[in-house]
């Protein structure tokens, strides 16, 4: 059987799951009803460390751990981080705009249970559907009392605020979108002090990622302990994967971790087009290391097993390309991406990405040198030191030592490829 | 464990206590182990973005890359600066930081003393391995009038944002775009116009900012430089001159943590350009007919010494003083009581304070008093506009969490980040006082938040429309508050020190007063009989004059037709005058009706030692030779008495110098020698140890008149108006506002006027602008600007339509 949280309800009524009547209409805010009048905060603290929700927003930091970091003072934030720009993922996309009422409960309940009152979520510019959509969840809560000075008459006060990017991957960052939600530059801030302390406004701040979010209500009503008992154990419940690239069901999917890539590619979706035979994917976002079939089509898809071969499951965004990929063209495509959302404060991702990114290309111009393979490494190992997985960093935040990836990724895995380029340029060249 | 406050740290296998809380940099520092560095600046909060002082701290772990720059020393803590892995992280940022350098570093003003010219030459790798075409950018771009960016050049270190941001209070700085493209720039159509532009330059670790003077001017290692202080206000920042060839090329501010901490006003930066000025009086002139003629320092010396002889002494006054050194001051002083035998002398204008208040008022604080302030009170002219330097200290104490009470008659530059902004109508300030005092309804919270001590209280005039003595009654007030330290506000250059060598008609050299008879006969011992009648002030000298009680008057560096409060008084004074005398550098308003006029040198082209605010002696040095034949005042002054047939022994300042430590009490042992060999560059407050004060004020509560009258006026100081010296920079002038009526929207509508109408205010034709931060019955006026400068400064003033009734 396969067990789906997240999008039960938009899979049996993909026309309506969005509005409030709908949502009411199969079981919704029945979890907040529970919280508000059944639970004390710490109940609902407890059930979430419980259930060992991972976060979804691609560090996979325990949620329940997070949110009992929060210091005493007042007053406290809950933002929850919708900017979704990594390329290849696009699941919090489809959660916000098909099932806003679900994220919205999910953020009453989370900031009852943390004693917040104002809550903001921060939605990627370029999602406007996701934005209007879940504004007029927020509308219908508030004129039904789910939202506002008396949350269903249970004296608990929450306002929540939607606030839109403006088109900067890295306000994904929480510390960035910090920043950026106080009006200010998005730039990455230094750590420590993390947001639990010191966050918008300088005050204690949860950052959550809208799938984490999204689980709360699920969590809330079935308790902890269901929701840790799905899936391997360290990577508890179901996850949001986007598939995409060359592959012939491209799209999201909420599975189940504990099966392993073979089958996700293959089975859950459909294998490569026209037959052509895999190469290589992406296991979690432009920022993760590749994956190549013959190390890794067994290994299995959980947050500590992709972790133990060098790469992570980040956001979900599962990129696939088949052996008609030219490598070196996708790498070069990744770094011009992250050259060219760079924030540019810290000198070894300002200047680290741009370098990389020139030399790619000019080997894709056919202009390559025999020593540019060193060259991108030691830039890369610049970077980001020894070049190991955790990767160590020079930099402030991690959207530099990301990357990185693809470097160490075509590097190690498609050598020949690269060599062989280099060698057609020196022909051409010489 | 190491001794408390302090933490031990092994750094490269060395055990070092350090203070506790440091940053591992300056720790590091401290203990002989230097980390480069770009971003890091002592004086500014850490953020980490160069990534240049990454080192290995030694953690749970292992060891971890870390910037030192951001991390706080902890006991125990395990530092290695000099491992592989720290080097090879050093020389990649360095690698990354020269990619898109250009490589104009022959004609960069910071070729020479660039701190990436010296690391790239240190560790960094002969030869290029960037190959690609560099980012370039449109060279340069001025961001100021006074200020121009050379974005290629630009390592993002964010120093001058912090500065502009967190220091100056002008968040007019920003990086726009990313990665590779971020640059520093403006926002649109604001320019970076801050009074504190020029400290950008000056962090800039490369040659990105750039002064528009001083490009090009020279290179570095052409450079002479000299410590010394600027002479702009009463803070006496201190400064190094960087000259060249006998000219001042650049003015940088000097690292003196007792007095402003490196920073500068660009008054203070840039007005040596004035000394420059074709304008300066390079030879001595006597009056000829309308006009004046040159002459001979002799023939100029034998006559001064012929017109003040012939008068007795007392029908001679002195008046000014205060904007040279203090060597100047005490031979002008002694000049006048000794060899001319006249009580009459005043370094102030009717501008200031009570001599006794402002020299010898008890419990006087310093100004790094104000860095342990829990509140600080400013009750005086607007700080930003009069006393920059000290108005950045009062940020930095409030950044770091003492309260700010503000109480003035308009806005001032301190309101946007005072606990409590109190604004009263011109003229009724007393009032306030007695609400204040007694805790009125509605004071609470203020009167709560001054109980809060310690506290700095720094006291003047808001404007020289204000009744003086309210200064007097403010300081007793304040006095009263929980360990509270005073400093009055005067702002004139060296008025203090003036005040000190007695340029005051109720002063005697080191704080004696002229009414103490022991110290009177103390100086009678060295100085023989001093004249025995009661000295007038400027305004009773000016007065004086008229009713020929006095007739000649020196004015040294002085020009009362401009600063003092009733400009007509002060011109039919001199126009009364059988002779006047004026040492100057420049023709002023009344050094135009002078008969001599000497030229007098400039602050830095004298030697000597001066006074600030607190009392701190500094040594002021000699950078360039005097303009033309331009000498101090005191070499001129011991000419004229010589041809008076006296010895003043004022020959040179050194003479001077060792006589002011003699025989002035409070300055007893203040020599130059003990500056330079016990106090060090910060300078020392007097009395030092071993010295007493005779004079201790004790400031009273007395009782000033509230004025009444239709309109108040508030004559508010600018940082730039058209004094003398600002109008002979070419830096600096034009900045000036051109001059208006503020006044609050009711009285507008009240004399019908709107924003540009021209109003009649003291039969001076000037545009309204309205303003609701003027309080009701009252108006605003910028003094001393060229429209502005005819306006009296009477506490009420006429204001009058022009268009007039129908
Ligand atoms: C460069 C960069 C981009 C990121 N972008 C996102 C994003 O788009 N959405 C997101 O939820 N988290 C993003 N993160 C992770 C957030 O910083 C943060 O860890 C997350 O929002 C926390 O939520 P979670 O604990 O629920 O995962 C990004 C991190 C980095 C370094
Ligand atoms: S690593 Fe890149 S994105 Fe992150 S702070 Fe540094 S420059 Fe900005
Ligand atoms: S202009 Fe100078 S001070 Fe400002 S960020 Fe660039 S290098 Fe730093
Ligand atoms: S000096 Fe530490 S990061 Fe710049």
């Amino acid at each position: 059987m396969t067990t789906k949280i997240l999008t039960t309800r938009m899979d049996a009524h993909p026309t309506d799951s969005h509005t409030l009547s709908r949502y009411l209409a199969t079981g919704g805010y029945e979890a907040l009803t529970k919280a508000l009048t059944e639970m004390s905060r710490d109940d609902i603290i407890e059930e979430v460390k419980a259930s060992n929700l991972r976060g979804r927003g691609g560090a996979g930091f325990p949620t329940g751990v997070k949110w009992g970091f929060l210091a005493p003072d007042e007053p406290r934030y809950l933002v929850v981080n919708c900017d979704e720009s990594e390329p290849g993922t696009f699941n919090d996309r489809q959660l916000t705009e098909r099932d806003p009422h679900q994220l919205l409960e999910g953020i009453i309940i989370s900031s009852f249970a943390l004693d917040v009152h104002h809550a903001f979520v921060y939605i990627r510019g370029e999602y406007p559907k996701a934005a209007r959509r879940l504004q007029s969840a927020v509308d219908e809560a508030y004129e039904a009392g789910y939202l506002g000075d008396d949350v269903r008459g249970s004296g608990f006060a929450l306002d929540v605020t939607l606030h839109l990017g403006a088109g900067a991957y890295i306000c994904g960052e929480e510390t960035a979108l910090l920043n950026s939600l106080e009006g200010r530059r998005g730039e990455p801030r230094l750590k420590p002090p993390f947001p639990a302390v010191e966050g918008l406004y300088s005050k204690p701040t949860i950052v959550n990622n809208v799938e984490s979010i999204s689980n709360i209500p699920w969590i809330t009503s079935n308790g902890g302990a269901a929701y840790a008992a799905i899936g391997p154990e360290r990577s508890a419940g179901t996850k949001m994967l986007s598939m995409s690239g060359h592959i012939n069901a491209p799209g999201n999917y909420e599975i189940v971790m504990g099966m392993t890539w073979r089958e996700l590619i293959f089975d859950i979706g459909g294998g490569i087009p026209d037959g052509r035979a895999l190469k290589a994917w992406i296991p979690g976002g432009a920022s993760a290391p590749w994956f190549v079939p013959d190390e890794h089509l067994d290994t299995i898809v959980s947050i500590d097993d992709v972790a133990a071969n060098g790469s992570m499951i980040g956001a979900g965004a599962v990129i696939v390309m088949d052996e008609t990929t030219n490598v070196v063209a996708a790498a070069h495509r990744i770094l011009r991406f992250f050259a060219h959302e760079s924030c540019g404060q810290c000198t070894p991702c300002r200047e680290g990405t741009s370098w990389l990114e020139a030399v790619l290309k000019r080997i894709l111009d056919g202009n390559g040198r025999p020593e540019d393979i060193d060259l991108l490494l030691d830039i890369a190992d610049n970077i980001s030191p020894g070049l190991v997985w955790p990767p160590l960093m020079t930099t402030i935040c991690p959207l530099g030592p990301s990357a990185v990836s693809p470097i160490t990724s075509i590097t190690r895995w498609f050598r020949p490829e690269l060599e062989a380029m280099i060698a057609r340029s020196e022909v051409r060249v010489g | 464990m190491a001794e408390h406050g302090t933490v031990s740290i092994i750094i490269n296998g060395v055990e070092h206590d350090v203070p506790e809380g440091e940053r591992l940099i300056t720790a590091a520092e401290r203990v002989g182990e230097y980390i480069p560095r770009f971003c890091h600046h002592d004086k500014l909060a850490p953020v980490g973005k160069c990534r240049m002082c990454l080192v290995e701290v030694e953690g749970p772990r292992g060891s971890a890359l870390t910037t030192s720059c951001t991390v706080p020393v902890t006991d125990g803590m395990v530092v290695h600066t000099e491992t592989d892995v720290v080097k090879k992280a050093q020389e990649g940022i360095l690698e990354f930081l020269l990619l898109n350098h250009p490589l104009d570093c022959s004609v960069c003003d910071k070729g020479g003393e660039c701190p990436l010219q010296d690391q790239a030459l240190a560790f960094g790798a002969g030869e290029s391995r960037f190959i690609e075409e560099k980012r370039t950018f449109t060279k340069p771009i001025p961001v100021s009038e006074l200020v121009l960016l050379d974005r290629e050049r630009c390592v993002v270190c964010d120093r001058c944002v912090r500065v502009a941001d967190d220091i100056a209070g002008d968040p007019l700085l920003e990086f726009i775009d990313r990665g590779s493209y971020v640059q520093i720039n403006t926002f649109p159509n604001e320019p970076f116009s801050s009074y504190f532009s020029g400290n950008t330059v000056q962090v800039c670790p490369v040659g990105a900012l750039t002064s528009v003077d001083y490009r090009f001017k020279a290179r570095p290692w052409d450079l002479e430089s000299v410590r010394s202080v600027s002479l702009v206000d009463s803070v006496q920042s201190s400064v190094d001159v960087h000259t060249s060839r006998g000219k001042i090329l650049r003015v940088y501010g000097a690292e003196n943590d007792a007095v402003n901490e490196g920073w500068l006003s660009d008054k203070d930066r840039f007005i040596f350009s004035a000394f420059r000025s074709p304008d300066r009086i390079t030879t001595p002139l006597v009056r000829d007919g309308d006009g004046f003629k040159e002459t001979s320092w002799s023939e100029a010396v034998e006559l001064v010494a012929m017109r003040l002889g012939g008068h007795v002494g007392t029908e001679v006054g002195a008046i000014g003083g205060a904007n040279g050194t203090n060597e100047e001051a005490f031979a002008l002083a002694k000049f006048m009581r000794t060899v001319v035998g006249s009580p009459h002398i005043d370094a102030q204008l009717g501008d200031g304070l009570d001599p006794h208040l402002a020299s010898s008022i008890t419990a006087r604080g310093t100004i790094s008093d104000l860095d342990a302030a829990s509140t600080i009170l400013v009750w005086g002219p607007d700080l930003k506009e009069t006393l920059p330097v000290l108005y950045l200290r009062v940020r930095k104490a409030v950044r770091n969490g003492a309260a700010l009470v503000v109480v003035s008659p308009y806005s001032t530059g301190l309101d946007s980040i005072a606990t409590h902004s109190l604004r009263y109508r011109a003229g009724s300030g007393p009032e306030i006082l007695r609400k204040l005092a007694h805790g009125d309804a509605g004071y609470e919270a203020v009167t709560e938040t001054l109980a809060n001590g310690p506290v700095v209280a720094l006291v003047g005039r808001s404007s020289i429309t204000e009744n003086p003595m309210l200064a007097e009654a403010v300081a007793a007030f304040a006095r009263s508050l929980p360990h509270a330290k005073l400093l009055p506000l005067l702002t004139r250059a060296n008025v203090f020190g003036a005040l000190d060598m007695g340029l005051a008609p109720t002063l005697l050299p080191g704080r004696v007063s002229t009414g103490d008879a022991a110290g009177v006969s103390l100086l009678e011992d060295s100085w023989g009989p001093l004249p025995e009648s009661a000295g007038k002030d400027t305004m009773a000298m000016l007065e004086a004059l008229i009713d020929r009680d006095l007739v000649a008057v020196i004015l040294a560096g002085a020009d009362p037709i401009r600063d003092c409060p009733d400009p007509a008084v002060a011109e039919s004074a001199l126009d009364a005058a059988e002779f006047v005398v004026a040492f100057d550098a420049f023709m002023t308003d009344s050094t135009r009706k002078a008969h001599v006029v000497l030229p007098a040198a400039l602050w830095g082209e004298v030697d000597g030692t001066v006074t600030n605010l607190e009392g701190r002696v500094q040594r002021l040095r000699r950078s360039v030779q005097p303009r033309g034949m331009s000498i101090s005042v005191s070499a001129a002054l011991d000419d004229i008495a010589r041809a008076m047939g006296a010895e003043l022994g004022a020959a040179d300042w050194q003479l001077i110098n060792k006589e002011i430590a003699a025989v002035a009490p409070a300055y007893a042992g203040m020599t130059a020698d003990y500056l330079t060999f016990e106090a060090g560059e910060e300078g020392a407050v007097v009395p030092i140890p071993g010295a007493t004060q005779p004079l201790g004020h004790i400031p009273v509560e007395v009782n000033v008149p509230v004025v009444t009258g239709r309109f108040t006026l508030h004559l508010a100081p600018a940082l730039y108006d058209a004094g003398v010296l600002v109008r002979n920079s070419h830096m600096l002038e034009g900045f000036a506002d051109p001059g208006v009526v503020r006044m609050h929207p009711r009285d507008a509508a009240s004399l019908a006027v709107a924003d540009g109408d021209l109003i009649d205010a003291e039969g001076v034709g000037l545009p309204v602008k309205i303003d609701p931060e003027v309080p009701e019955r009252s108006v605003v006026i910028t003094r001393n600007l060229d429209t502005t400068r005819g306006i009296a400064a009477s506490a009420d003033i006429r204001v009058e339509t022009v268009r007039g009734e129908p």
